[in-house]
């Protein structure tokens, strides 16, 4: 086993027995589902906003040479600069030269999902500028100096006890109880960041490419400070976030923030189509706009999992999903965790290493029921599985298996098995529980159930005689 | 109307009992049954664990064995959603494809057969309890499974159906998923029990005795005072 699903099983070994960890996101998510509910309860048809969602997104990933190229012409007409970037690198290493250029000494930073996934916040402290979370969520796990814990919520895990010791350490805040003086503290550290920086970092919710702009989705008005109060704004982008027309965020904008955060619609949605245009009294004088594959090309060729491009990286599938809620986020040790973590960072980087998260799930599909553009998230499991076992499969298992069809495919071999095991199971007391029982996996925490002496089959014989 | 019978490989092996049920229930309600002894397994365990060959070297003699069936209904929900949704994903762009979804077509899981195909929910069942009903995922999400047991059981006499708050989660068990992450198939297995617990129902029911095998293992190391009974099981007392 390889050191990375080691890693995995150990934190998972840890975290599912930690009791207090798992009341509280029981809790957590408990608000939230009633919630959502009653946000879904407002579309006329929740279903038939899933399917239109789903066939919109499925135009705009199938045409999606044509809906990006709009995209960026619009886009450059009014003075975006669009850099294309291939891979991780390609982006950072354009994004720190456009900070050096500028000679950019701090940067404010709204939440994206593509900076956690190619690191940049890193890149860029690494060339010596100061970068700033300005999503509170985000802005607490980077006073931890941990990686979110949630796509939408980064700081879920953490009571408000342990966030007024984190900002009593790192802020000198006086210790308080009330989440409102909470969020106070910290939006009086970032104001003063938000005057002083040079650049604004953000990602985007959506691309549009019948207007040629950017649509981005906040709670607390930070997208907005990030991206107009710098003198450069840059957007980091998954070529996958664009849709066709601007009226098809009427349906994305709701269902984003219904399915993401129980909310009618989110606090803030900004759309951003350029930088200070002639006349205009504010806003960024340059806009970059960096569009990133990193992968999400290999994704489209796949005709099976393509649909995984469709996804809003809204959390609707972690929310729901049974492994996420008992392990927790940090433990899948990826930018995306949950299900669509699951199917998507195998093929972000590479099967091999990361097939045990397609390994690590009851397949209940609760996450594709949830998932408000239908990707068929538990069915791409099986899949990655099957690939996996293409690519490689280990030796011991792969015998168990062959075993397994001749076992099954000889009734009289089959029914003198059972047998066998119903004498077996006698001696199975002796060896329970120690490394010696061939069912430790199982009978570690649960008992066995007992093999019948007479089954269905003798049953049946037993009938027809 | 002939019934062929699909008796998945654990209950034929651990819970006979079940598939006897079942027996009884549609005889009751005068129907012929059959069942082809050869069958041992769908093949769901190498098709979960990814070894689609092998899953699928078990499942063409599935349907061999059930070429001429009329009618085949199953006492799972899991191994019934095998047959009637992946064996297509299965046997896709293969010679047995079109095979695959005649065969599917012709699938049933037991109490879906009841009162969708027969519209039957009364079998004359008697069972003084109190019960809670636990989804098993397959059953729910992969052939629909939600009403049709809950039809059933409102029919029957003298039992009290008291649904549990995590009535649609996953209890845990996954198939190989049990075994090759114990810890987290453990975990969700409490919260179930938990949330059963909570009911404080006499039995967990549900239609897929893999989830209630599960279930019972845990409830019987952790000494908590929960027993299990397949809804076939629930619908042949009388």
């Amino acid at each position: 086993m390889n050191t990375v699903a080691q890693t995995f099983k150990e934190t998972a070994r840890r975290m599912t027995r930690d009791l207090r960890h798992r009341s509280w996101i029981q809790s957590a998510l408990g608000k939230y589902y009633v919630g959502r509910d009653e946000k879904k309860a407002r579309f006329q048809n929740w279903q038939e906003a899933r399917q239109a969602a789903a066939e919109i997104k499925w135009d705009a990933v199938n045409h999606l040479d044509k809906h990006l190229e709009e995209f960026v012409s619009k886009i450059e007409a009014r003075g975006t600069k669009v850099f294309w970037a291939s891979t991780g690198q390609q982006a950072c290493d354009y994004i720190v030269n456009v900070a050096k250029k500028h000679r950019v000494r701090s940067i404010v930073k709204s939440k994206a999902m593509t900076g956690e996934e190619i690191h940049l916040a890193q890149a860029l402290e690494k060339s010596g500028v100061e970068v700033v979370e300005t999503d509170l969520g985000e802005y607490i796990v980077q006073l931890r100096e941990e990686a979110p814990y949630h796509i939408v919520f980064p700081a879920m895990h953490l009571t408000r006890h342990e966030i007024s010791d984190l900002f009593n350490k790192k802020l000198g805040s006086a210790p308080t109880d009330s989440p409102e003086e909470l969020t106070m503290i910290a939006r009086r550290t970032l104001r003063k960041k938000y005057c002083a920086a040079d650049m604004g970092i953000s990602g985007a919710n959506f691309a549009v490419a019948e207007t040629g702009m950017i649509s981005l989705t906040t709670n607390e008005g930070n997208g907005r400070l990030s991206t107009s109060l710098p003198r450069i704004h840059v957007a980091l982008i998954g070529i996958e976030k664009v849709l066709p027309t601007l009226d098809d965020l009427a349906l994305f904008l709701p269902m984003l923030a219904t399915a993401g955060a129980a909310q009618a619609v989110s606090c803030y949605n900004t759309f951003i189509a350029g930088p200070r245009q002639e006349g205009e009294p504010d806003g960024p004088n340059e806009f970059h706009v960096v569009l990133l594959d990193n992968g999400r090309t290999r994704l489209l060729a796949d005709a099976e999992q393509r649909d995984t491009l469709h996804c809003i990286r809204c959390g609707a599938c972690l929310n729901v999903c049974p492994i996420y809620k008992n392990i927790g986020g940090h433990t899948y040790g990826t930018t995306y965790m949950g299900p669509i973590g699951s199917v998507l960072t195998p093929h972000l980087r590479g099967l091999a290493e990361w097939k045990h998260l397609s390994f690590a799930s009851s397949l209940c599909g609760a996450c594709s029921e949830a998932c408000p553009v239908k990707i068929d998230l538990h069915h791409h499991l099986l899949q990655n599985r099957r690939n996996a076992i293409r690519c490689k499969s280990p030796w011991w298992e792969k015998l168990i298996f062959k075993g397994f069809v001749i076992l099954m495919n000889y009734p009289l071999l089959y029914r003198l098995g059972v047998k066998f095991g119903w004498l077996g199971q006698k001696f199975h007391g002796l060896v329970k529980g120690t490394r010696l029982d061939p069912m430790i996996a199982w009978t570690q925490s649960r008992e066995a159930p007992p093999l019948a002496l007479k089954t269905f089959k003798d049953y049946w014989r037993g009938r027809k005689s | 109307m002939k019934i062929s019978l699909f008796i998945p490989c654990f209950i034929d092996a651990c819970y006979p009992q079940v598939g006897i049920s079942m027996v009884k229930v549609l005889e009751r309600l005068g129907h012929q049954v059959d069942y082809p002894e050869d069958f041992t397994c769908c093949g769901q365990p190498a098709f979960n664990s990814g070894y689609w060959d092998e899953a699928r070297a078990v499942a063409e003699k599935v349907l061999a064995m059930y070429r001429n069936a009329e009618i085949i209904v199953g006492v799972s929900g899991s191994c019934g959603a095998m047959m009637m949704t992946f064996y297509k994903e299965l046997f896709h762009s293969t010679p047995l494809e079109a095979e695959a979804k005649a065969h599917a077509a012709k699938v049933w899981e037991f109490s879906d057969f009841l009162v969708t195909k027969l519209g039957v929910t009364d079998v004359g069942a008697k069972f003084p309890a109190k019960v809670t009903f636990h989804d098993g995922c397959h059953g729910l999400r992969e052939v629909g499974l939600k009403k049709q047991p809950r039809a059933l059981l409102a029919k029957v006499q003298g039992l009290e159906l008291v649904e549990m708050d995590a009535a649609e989660s996953c209890c845990g068990f996954g198939g190989t998923f049990s075994v090759k992450f114990p810890m987290i198939s453990t975990a969700m297995g409490e919260v179930k029990c938990d949330s059963a617990l909570k009911t404080s129902a006499d039995y967990i029911v549900s239609c897929d005795s893999s989830c209630l095998m599960h279930i019972q293992g845990l409830a019987d190391r952790q000494k908590k005072p929960l027993r299990t009974m397949h809804l076939a099981e629930v619908l042949a007392k009388q």
